[in-house]
């Protein structure tokens, strides 16, 4: 059957240059020497980049969604403001992308990332590894636990700030599907300042990363709930499938 | 006016940053006892089918420097040229993962595969690709991960349907990684730059 030589579901939609970042940022000074400088070379999906790898739930230990806890010493926790952080991986159409492996990882809340690399004065805390992971629900969702990341100071222009944020990984349906993203919180000037936020050339795609506080998924007396949906690529839906005539 | 579309756009790439080992290699970078390994670490056992080899290689920028922060993920087809994981044409070597992931060494940039040969995956027509696989890298500096694929010297790229319509020829070799031993190949990506490897929007 040529039909099975077909990426599954007709394929993703092609990406979005124009609204994605450009390789060359000058801004983000380390774009400079680390951007293709040729054309990127379109081609058709194949079978190669319209699967992906499949992460099972057994991977997936009990205290991987709380980054309060899961490097914390028995009986404490990491220090800083409690936030829970939640919301739905979705795909261009709309639809959730369920069973899919989240990665996510963030300085601690003094602005510090426990990492042989890291130089900022600021100190770790014994208590805090900044890294956890999940994989989404049948709809999609997603939730976990973690303390407010700090902003910090980085080697760029001479005085540039980071503002809060969460890296995120994401693996969606199909390889090409492939992105890591970050998340930003509502009401940081930092946002507006930083020029890893500039290079998204979109006022709308920055917002787009910009998680709003919601209260209503506080833990009261506990937690402050930030809600962050990410968008993955959609995949093609159509009985029209542009097929060679005849098959 | 018309109708809305109601779609949605993709979320807007950010950098990996010099830190993605926090999230992706954690036990690499020393943070254990969260996850019992690193994901991508191991994609074969005793059992996998198939011709072991090694995919080793550095990632360059355009000065010429080796990336000691990048991180490299791998993703191919077993030996019968099926994927594990959603492939529609069925089920594939259960012994094979076929998703690796890598960081470079601190020190040098490096870093290595132990994998399996991969077999031929068809292209939309029916045709049969070269053998290959698929190279997602990102590292602080790159704003969204590049796309690109390893074929293999000793198999018959020319009349592969995507290597053959590549306009600048020359071009090509910076996807065909050189054997430096049995079963043992390199791989070098160059970000920028003289022989700056072929990166793919796909």
């Amino acid at each position: 059957m040529t039909l099975t030589n077909q990426p599954p579901g007709g394929g993703f939609f092609p990406r979005d240059r124009g609204w994605q970042p450009a390789a060359l940022t000058p801004q983000y000074k380390s774009s400079v020497a680390r951007s293709p400088s040729r054309a990127l070379l379109s081609m058709p999906q194949t079978l190669s980049e319209a699967t992906a790898p499949v992460f099972g739930h057994n991977i997936i230990g009990p205290l991987d969604n709380d980054l309060i806890h899961n490097y914390a010493a028995e009986g404490e926790s990491a220090i800083g403001p409690r936030i829970v952080v939640y919301g739905r991986v979705l795909d261009e159409t709309g639809r959730g992308v369920p069973n899919t492996l989240l990665e996510f990882w963030q300085a601690n809340a003094g602005g510090r990332y426990r990492h042989a690399k890291e130089s900022y004065v600021a100190p770790l805390d014994p208590n805090f590894g900044g890294c956890g992971r999940t994989i989404t629900a049948d709809d999609g969702s997603y939730e976990f636990r973690t303390i407010m990341p700090g902003p910090y100071p980085w080697p760029n222009r001479a005085n540039d700030w980071r503002p809060a944020h969460i890296h995120f990984s994401l693996f969606g349906r199909g390889f090409c599907q492939r992105l890591i993203t970050q998340m930003y919180f509502e009401g940081d000037p930092l946002i507006w300042l930083c020029p890893i936020v500039d290079v998204v050339p979109h006022r709308e795609g920055i917002e787009d990363l910009i998680a709003p506080l919601d209260m209503n998924r506080t833990v009261p007396m506990d937690a402050r709930a930030y809600k962050f949906d990410m968008v993955l690529r959609g995949k093609r839906q159509t009985m029209f499938e542009n097929r060679v005539e005849g098959m | 006016m018309v109708q809305k579309l109601d779609q949605l756009k993709e979320s807007p790439s950010q950098t990996a940053g010099p830190y993605v080992h926090i999230g992706c290699v954690p036990n690499f970078c020393g943070i254990e006892g969260v996850f019992p390994e690193d994901l991508g670490v191991t994609m074969v056992n005793d059992q996998t089918r198939g011709e072991r080899i090694t995919v080793t290689g550095t990632v360059y920028d355009g000065t010429g420097t080796p990336l000691k922060d990048a991180l490299v993920e791998i993703w191919q087809a077993d030996a019968d040229g099926i994927y594990p994981g959603n492939d529609p044409r069925g089920a594939a070597d259960p012994n094979f993962t076929g998703w690796g992931r890598r960081a470079g060494d601190y020190t040098t940039g490096e870093w290595r595969f132990d994998t399996v040969r991969p077999g031929a995956v068809p292209f939309p027509d029916g045709r049969l690709q070269a053998p290959h696989i698929s190279f997602w890298v990102v590292a602080r500096g790159i704003n969204i991960g590049l796309q690109t694929r390893m074929y293999f010297p000793e198999d018959d790229t020319g009349k592969d349907p995507i290597l053959s319509r590549i306009e600048h020829q020359n071009r090509v070799p910076t996807l065909i990684a050189a054997k430096t031993g049995e079963g043992e190949y390199r791989f070098d990506i160059r970000l920028q730059g003289e022989g700056e490897t072929i990166f793919f929007d796909i």
